[in-house]
């Protein structure tokens, strides 16, 4: 009996979940030492976050709605990673998914569905291009696509500051485009909430009426689809399959017959189209307009975290973007709860990756433990 | 003759065990060496051999048993200790910063200095310059390491032992990156070296090396120790049924020749290597089905670039490549691989020729995986795909047999096999073999040269390109000898002049 659990816990060290389950674990201890340091009671503290997360369903949904991007941009990470390359440009790509979501939305008259069809799919096209640029780049010129998407993020950050200042786009003296058409919305039930009808339905119907208050969306539902279609495509394709060698070694893939230069730059595309569904998503599902930024946003830094917390894989992602959620969600309640910093919680999000790119350390930790613990 | 000092004892390890986990690396190994002694260790691959040596330098930490420098016993704790002690240690894969000078790689970490902690680098240059001339080095101390050979980066290795003191030295595969003048160069030095009292323990699998240069030998077994021998009574053959556990044939079995009609032509080969200067300068060869070519040379006369240009890895600056006189040259390795059912053993079997973090049955289908029935419509049939790996591993006996294995996990010479089966199993038109055996061990290569000769027998033409020329003249039906990216020599194999061979590789006319 004993013998069982000491294969099970030396199984569930070595897998890759297990020592993400004990990095999350530590990065909850040490943000309470944070919280401790700076005065606050961590207990207390974490009580307000897991009640800001599901004491209400209306919480929960507004977990869903902040995961939705950061699970797509993971995926997105994840996909590029998967494949030997580290696409930091998902920011960009969100952004440029963004713009072109907001403008097929607003300026297209279409019917209900295929309006929402046409803007999710030009913006995926363009982010596509966009990431696939830098893969182009690396493949004629050589240049590493870390330079490259760092750059194209910027350009993506100014172009879309530039599209707001557009007269017919942009409302004057808001600094916001116009709202896209209600056609182009994806959001569950958002005329119907308004009337009466819906009215009195939210007031009579407690669980469903809490979270139809917020902007519930079918973002989430193709997040899910994505997740399964990256695994699908990288681990049951030949395209998939040819992506992979060559992320885990060129060398082999070219004296195999794999065009190397090719598979940067699809996989680049992919990346690329990926975080431009999660702008689209994020656009017709929850700001319904893009606004001037003073800095970008993190969407898609963040799909970087998110992606390195859930091993880079599809359902890791799923998993990892709705811990982020609800840790930026329920995390930033602490603010009004406890007048808590909130910036506690990116401290802990920022230990718990430092923990997840340091398996050996912890594996290390457990086995001096281990060690002591026989002798 | 030789120089040993039979009542000292520099080295004992007794009954020294080395667990990691419940893998046994090393089970009850003795090792004795004496002053002015050369003692090879040897084995297969993954024996244990650099395990044992590691637990000496204090790299790893023995699980037990004893080790006892110049009589007295010591806990190694770490390689500074070592150190100490008058151990150095060279390793296969050097360990120097490239832009250094020779002076500065040396005295890296304990560096002479003047008042102040200024850096004495006259002193010390005098001093490696000394050590240098003391021992037949012929190393200038003031050369980057960078614009050096492999032999004499080599060499600034046994430099850096010395200077900083050591009197036993190891070298661990020291012949396997030399070429054979750059071997005898270093027996040379190894005599010198056992002259002034110092002890060298020495691992490879190379038999006549040890023949040549060792004084003792002990073998291991799959962490075992088998025996302690004097190498000047026993035969290479029996060195090498101690090392395998069975009987080993040196010869390779060969049916008469039935040579067919020419197949591939490479007609004044023109290629540029990396730095833009021409590699081939012109290079011209013919080879016919049912036989197999053997190019002879010494590394870096354009063997690299003839297979690349090949393979469609590198780009053919003027001259053609024919196969059935119709032009191939310039293909991309997906026509070369499929289109004209050329196929490679790469020199570098983890570089090109495996995606180590891929499982065996993925490795085996890196040409095929598009092809039915390991994929349909863009979609992979993984059960066919493992379903052919279980049969790839009995049929090319890749152990341990499982699929699932990354190649990663598998050892030398099982990692070619996989190469083998994945190359051969495709049942190719020409098959290119570039460095098939090396770093292999005798079991291995054995298994390697038949697998050529079925190729040959079945009269199909191979192209071995090897820089053993032991294995050029006994696999070959036919040898050409490259030089500076030409073929300046072509001769039937049987009967042929070693030393002939031997000076037309180094530039030699005969």
């Amino acid at each position: 009996m004993t013998l069982d659990a000491a294969a099970l816990k030396k199984k569930f060290l070595s897998g890759s979940i297990g020592l993400t389950l004990i990095s999350i674990f530590l990065g909850f201890a040490l943000g309470a030492i944070v919280l401790l340091a700076a005065g606050f009671n961590p207990l207390e503290a974490y009580w307000v976050i897991l009640k800001g997360i599901f004491s209400r369903p209306k919480y929960v949904s507004y977990v869903i709605i902040y995961a939705t991007p950061l699970i797509i941009t993971g995926l997105s990470v994840a996909f590029a990673l998967r494949t030997g390359l580290f696409n930091i440009g998902a920011e960009g790509q969100y952004i440029v998914g963004a713009i072109v979501a907001a403008a097929a939305g607003y300026f297209f008259k279409l019917p209900l569905i295929l309006h929402v069809i046409v803007a999710v799919g030009l913006a995926i096209i363009a982010a596509a291009l966009w990431g696939g640029l830098a893969g182009y780049i690396k493949a004629r010129f050589g240049v590493h696509e870390v330079i490259s998407t760092i750059m194209l993020n910027w350009i993506a950050l100014y172009l879309s500051n530039f599209v707001v200042t557009l007269q017919a786009f942009g409302k004057q003296g808001t600094g916001k485009t116009y709202a896209i058409q209600s056609t182009a919305r994806i959001n569950l039930l958002s005329d119907w909430k308004i009337s009466e009808a819906g009215i009195e339905f939210i007031r009579s119907h407690k669980m469903l009426g809490d979270v139809l208050k917020s902007p519930i969306n079918v973002g989430f539902i193709f997040a899910i689809l994505l997740a399964v279609l990256v695994w699908y495509v990288l681990n049951k394709t030949t395209l998939g399959y040819e992506l992979r060698a060559v992320g885990f070694n060129p060398h082999a893939a070219e004296a195999g017959g794999i065009n190397v230069k090719r598979s940067m730059v699809v996989s680049m595309l992919f990346a690329g189209g990926l975080a431009g569904a999660a702008g689209a998503f994020q656009v017709l599902g929850v700001s319904h307009r893009i606004a001037k930024l003073a800095a970008m946003e993190g969407y898609g830094f963040d799909g970087i975290a998110v992606s390195l917390i859930g091993n880079n894989t599809g359902a890791g992602s799923v998993f990892a973007g709705l811990l982020f959620g609800a840790l930026k969600y329920g995390g930033s309640k602490i603010q009004d709860a406890m007048q808590a910093p909130t910036e506690v919680i990116s401290i802990m999000i920022g230990i718990i990756i430092l923990f997840v790119a340091m398996p050996n350390l912890i594996r290390l930790i457990l086995t001096i433990k281990a060690n002591r613990a026989s002798n | 003759m030789t120089a040993i000092d039979f009542s000292q004892k520099t080295v004992e390890m007794i009954n020294v065990v080395k667990k990691f986990g419940d893998f046994v690396a090393n089970d009850g190994i003795n090792l004795t060496v004496h002053k002015g002694e050369v003692h090879a260790l040897l084995g297969e691959n993954g024996a244990g051999k650099t395990t044992l040596v590691n637990c000496l330098y204090g790299l790893y930490h023995p699980t037990a048993g004893t080790i006892r420098i110049n009589g007295r016993e010591l806990n190694v704790t770490d390689p500074n200790v070592a150190i100490q002690n008058g151990i150095g240690m060279v390793h296969q894969h050097f360990m120097l910063v490239e832009p250094f000078t020779v002076t500065q790689n040396i005295i890296l970490g304990r560096e002479t200095t003047k008042l102040m902690g200024i850096l004495d680098l006259s002193a010390a240059e005098k001093k490696v310059a000394e050590i240098s001339e003391r021992y037949g080095l012929a190393i200038n101390p003031r050369d980057k390491i960078e614009d050096i050979s492999v032999g004499s980066q080599q060499r600034v290795e046994i430099l850096k032992a010395l200077y900083r003191g050591a009197e036993i030295l190891i070298l661990d595969e020291p012949t396997a990156v030399l070429t054979p003048p750059e071997i005898q160069e270093l027996v040379m030095i190894i005599r010198n070296l056992t002259q002034e009292g110092k002890s060298i323990i020495i691992i490879t699998h190379k038999l006549h090396e040890i023949k040549q240069v060792a004084d003792y030998c002990t073998i291991i077994r799959r962490g075992k120790y088998i025996d302690t021998v004097e190498v000047d009574t026993v035969t290479e053959q029996e060195l090498a049924s101690m090392m395998v556990g069975r009987e080993v044939s040196f010869a390779v079995e060969k049916k008469p020749q039935k040579r067919g009609p020419k197949i591939l032509t490479i007609d004044n080969l023109v290629v540029e290597d990396n730095r833009g200067i021409q590699a081939l300068k012109g290079l011209s060869l013919e080879l016919h089905k049912g036989e197999i070519l053997g190019v002879a040379g010494v590394d870096g006369n354009g063997q690299s670039e003839l297979i690349e240009a090949l393979t469609g890895l590198r780009t053919v600056r003027s001259g053609k490549i024919l196969l059935h006189n119709k032009e191939i040259t310039g293909a991309l390795p997906k026509q070369i691989i499929d289109g004209y059912n050329i196929r490679t053993i790469p020199e570098d079997r983890q570089k090109r020729g495996l995606v180590l973090e891929f499982d065996v049955a993925e490795n085996l289908v890196l040409e095929t995986y598009h092809k039915k029935p390991f994929s349909w419509r863009g979609v992979l049939n993984h059960p066919e795909i493992y379903q052919y790996a279980d049969d790839s591993a009995k049929e090319f006996d890749i152990r341990p047999a499982n699929p699932y294995l990354t190649a990663k996990s598998l050892s030398g010479g099982n990692q070619q096999k996989v190469i083998i089966a994945r190359e051969v199993g495709n049942d190719p038109e020409v098959l290119i073999a570039s460095q098939p055996t090396r770093g292999l061990d005798v079991g291995a290569i054995e298994y390697v040269h038949a697998a050529l000769v079925e190729q040959r027998d079945r009269g199909k033409a191979v192209l071995l390109v090897s820089f053993e020329l032991d294995e050029v003249i006994n696999v070959s039906d036919r040898i050409a000898v490259i030089f500076e990216g030409k073929i300046v020599g072509t001769m039937a194999a049987e009967g042929v002049d070693e030393n002939e061979i031997g000076l037309m590789m180094a530039g030699g006319t005969s």
